[in-house]
């Protein structure tokens, strides 16, 4: 280990840690509001640090849904994990063993990819692991104080921070779909059938995350027929 | 059912899927059907977690539709994720609060 470049990694990550403070905050409100404990929604947030992911899991727990459920879930939201993991073991190249890519799979996270992937030096396993710790500190910490909050705040304040995840999924969504017409299509179909299994007679039973994970795959598989990857 | 049960299946199946690539597999993936299918994956899933959900989300459907309009509008003007969430947070606090005056 270096120390240098594990903290030329920790600096790094600052400004994603600052990030998902705020956004694990209102997770942790979330988490709050449908029962869970400060503790489990801090252990959810440790042991998975995917901001879908875990609300998704939410609504899977409030429905008391089977496991089977909880799995389907996890793999459709969470697949785009593998592509960038196949990206960045690519470029990690041979230095890197099998020791520390088991450490690095634990906290590739959108963000934590992105500035590995932007790294003009070369990656170095010292600075890999000086990725790692702040954002998933940050993310563990920020979960505990929202649920405490959550369980402490007057109804209209956890109300309003209930809607901060999806103001974070809007603010995903909408740069890509203004900034790209297939993504805007992507945007518009798993709009509508998100609509229809929600309203619609025998599809508005479907619970436990089962919808979403139905919805997503139904619409990637349109888009991509309608528009495979160009090499 | 046990919500550490729930949490020991959601850990393990998202840390393989991050693990198992890094890990396992060297080549990459050539069929453009099926590299395409994983890049619409996270718009999909993100629309279909917020659409219509985040209508239902709050106290009342209005401040929910505020919520929703006041994002997209934020995120069109590019503002970073968090603003765009604050904003929505804010949005619904204050139509609430204009809510219970009637």
């Amino acid at each position: 280990m270096k120390a240098k470049e594990f903290f030329n990694g920790v600096k790094d990550s600052i400004p994603v840690a600052v990030g998902y403070f705020s956004v694990s905050f209102g997770f942790g409100v979330a988490a709050a509001g449908i029962g869970l404990t400060f503790l489990q929604a801090a252990l959810m947030s440790f042991t998975n640090v995917t901001s879908a992911g875990q609300f998704a899991a939410l609504s899977v727990i409030v429905a008391i849904a089977p496991l089977i459920n909880m799995f389907l879930t996890q793999l459709v939201i969470n697949s785009r994990y593998a592509l960038m993991s196949l990206a960045l073991g690519q470029r990690l190249g041979s230095k890197f063993g099998i020791a520390s890519r088991l450490i690095i799979a634990f906290y590739n996270t959108d963000e934590i990819f992105a500035i590995a992937m932007q790294r003009e030096k070369p990656l170095t396993k010292s600075y890999m692991f000086g990725l790692g710790p702040m954002p998933v500190l940050s993310w563990t910490l920020g979960t505990f104080l929202g649920a405490v909050a959550g369980s402490l705040l007057p109804p209209s304040i956890s109300s309003a921070l209930g809607v901060a995840l999806y103001g974070m999924f809007v603010a995903i969504v909408v740069p890509n779909a203004k900034k790209d017409k297939t993504m805007l299509v992507a945007t518009a179909i798993s709009a509508i059938l998100s609509i229809i299994f929600f309203f619609a007679p025998y599809l508005k039973n479907l619970t436990g995350g089962i919808s979403v994970v139905i919805v997503t795959v139904v619409s990637a598989a349109v888009c991509a027929a309608l528009f495979p990857e160009e090499d | 059912m046990n919500i550490y049960i729930y949490i020991a299946v959601m850990a393990v199946t998202t840390y393989l899927i991050r693990m198992v690539p890094l890990v396992l597999l060297k080549k990459d993936i050539k069929n453009k059907y099926f590299r395409a299918f994983l890049k619409y994956i996270p718009v999909c899933c993100l629309t279909a977690m917020t659409v219509p959900a985040i209508f239902y989300a709050t106290n009342s459907i209005i401040s929910g539709i505020a919520a929703f309009l006041v994002a997209v509008l934020l995120a069109l003007f590019k503002r970073d994720l968090v603003t765009v969430a604050a904003g929505s947070c804010i949005a619904v606090f204050i139509t609430e609060q204009i809510l219970r005056l009637f």
